[in-house]
């Protein structure tokens, strides 16, 4: 016999009320939130959304957050005597944004954008994608700033007093030295993005773990579809953080 | 180095850093000059502004009052490209400060390729010419972590000749070294100075100033105290100050 067929007895057993043993249940919960009316498909469409958004985000976060990061920087490498009108507005405009977006919760932004701003558009995934690089901006600029001021100032006086202008020191000797500190960091950003990603359930949007509780609902069990997502999720965080060690070995490598 | 010895290269007058918005006089009226060709000691306590000094030399501090002309130049004018001036000032740094992230090679054909635009083949042909000069061109494909502090310091000497300066400004460059590595430095500047190159040297090397300088300049609270050829300045010293200084460090 066939498993699938003998997973659809299973089932009209268990709605007779016939007490399964544990193996058969599992097989039929099993068979009920992956395989039957082909419901893996909903996982499949869940988790490219989940993808679509994570990835989208993560470039407008990096983008974002390169130009705020270096205004921040810009201005506060710039001596007092300098500092020009337009860019002190641009400075602050900028403090005002990573304060504003890490000091309010995630959802609350989503719902916003969802609910308030675009609440006439469909485009859910775009909506979605939007919120988190906007959200994910204000984070990556503090870890880029982090990360270029966590050079010596001595390494920046050196290329100075070379004859190199401020930009030429810059990317020749302290962006490289501090994308070491700054490329792990983003990598840990994409997963703590990713995962967050989850709560797009809330405006509607078909995600991995909307797929979860739509099985969910139709079956009358979460079991096998909550656990089953939660094992997609740590596979593709597995996969992530197993690329993100292997890069900062590599650019550890690098120094010598 | 060329036939106009005696002539003025650097000029300093009243020149004054305050940092925290005053709170801390650093300099307060240092006039000095510094003549083509001079190796110019600067002695003094920790806090005496010396190195302050020096770093307002080529703006990495940059003076509250006061000016600073080299080569004819008004650096203090807001409209002056300092870029181009450091080009011609070579900085020697307590801590060395190589590029960790670049051979050494590299760290000394950086500049003149991005800033004089000078090919490659010809950057480290020179870059070569002078590690063979201090005994390292054998470390030329070396990171700067594979080297000794003394080494380090040398190559970071020879950095700065690259752009082939007027001057060699150097923040104590002996000061975190390892006291069998000290010599190694001092006999590499001691050659540059017999080669004519004009040097100002912020240093705790009493020896080196007695020996090399041709004047030397002691600071104390932010001004210069005194001021002499060596000679003079330690067989002789006239203030107070410099006497107590003097019975401390020799």
């Amino acid at each position: 016999m066939e498993w699938t067929e003998w997973c659809e007895q299973l089932l009209t057993l268990a709605q007779d009320g016939t007490v399964l043993s544990f193996w058969e249940k599992l097989n039929k919960d099993f068979y009920q939130a992956f395989v039957q009316e082909a419901r893996w498909k909903m996982y499949v469409e869940g988790m490219g959304n989940t993808l679509k958004v994570a990835v989208l985000a993560l470039v407008l976060g990096f983008l974002l957050g390169l130009v705020v990061a270096a205004v921040r920087t810009f201005h506060d490498q710039r001596r007092e005597e300098k500092t020009g009108v337009f860019l002190n507005i641009l400075n602050i405009l900028c403090k005002i944004y990573t304060t504003v977006i890490r000091g309010t919760p995630m959802m609350v932004q989503l719902l916003i954008m969802a609910f308030v701003i675009f609440k006439s558009s469909r485009n859910l995934v775009g909506i979605a994608a939007l919120s988190f690089g906007i959200n994910s901006g204000a984070y990556v600029a503090e870890i880029i700033r982090g990360g270029l001021m966590s050079v010596d100032t001595g390494q920046m006086e050196a290329g100075r007093s070379l004859g190199l202008n401020y930009l030429q020191t810059m990317w020749y000797i302290i962006i490289p030295q501090a994308i070491k500190n700054i490329l792990p960091a983003l990598g840990n950003e994409l997963i703590t993005l990713l995962k967050e990603t989850s709560i797009v359930t809330a405006i509607g949007l078909r995600d991995l773990t909307k797929a979860a509780q739509l099985v969910t609902g139709k079956t009358y069990g979460g079991f096998m579809a909550l656990f089953g997502v939660a094992l997609i999720y740590l596979a593709m965080v597995m996969v992530l953080t197993w690329l993100v060690n292997r890069l900062e070995r590599r650019l550890r490598n690098s120094e010598r | 180095m060329n036939g106009k010895q005696n002539e003025v290269l650097i000029q300093v007058r009243g020149l004054e850093k305050h940092f925290k918005g005053g709170e801390i006089k650093a300099l307060n009226g240092v006039t000095a000059e510094i003549k083509r060709g001079e190796v110019v000691v600067v002695i003094g306590p920790s806090g005496s502004g010396k190195s302050t000094f020096l770093r307002c030399l080529n703006l990495l501090e940059h003076p509250t009052g006061g000016s600073i002309t080299f080569d004819g130049v008004d650096l203090t004018n807001p409209k002056v490209n300092i870029d181009v001036h450091r080009q011609k000032m070579g900085m020697v740094f307590q801590h060395f400060n190589l590029f960790p992230h670049m051979t050494i090679l590299d760290n000394m054909t950086l500049a003149p390729m991005k800033v004089l635009k000078k090919n490659r083949e010809e950057s480290e042909r020179k870059a070569m010419q002078l590690l063979d000069r201090v005994g390292l061109a054998g470390r030329a494909a070396a990171y700067p972590g594979q080297l000794s502090g003394g080494q380090k310091q040398r190559i970071a000497i020879v950095r700065a000749l690259c752009m082939e300066p007027e001057v060699m400004l150097f923040d104590e460059p002996t000061s975190a070294l390892d006291p069998e590595m000290v010599g190694e430095v001092l006999e590499v500047m001691r050659d540059l100075a017999g080669e004519g190159m004009t040097m100002v040297v912020v240093t705790h090397e009493m020896g080196f100033a007695r020996e090399v300088g041709s004047r030397v300049i002691f600071m104390d609270g932010g001004v210069i105290v005194e001021e002499n050829s060596p000679a003079e300045l330690f067989g002789n010293p006239s203030s107070d100050r410099l006497k107590s200084f003097l019975a401390k460090v020799l």
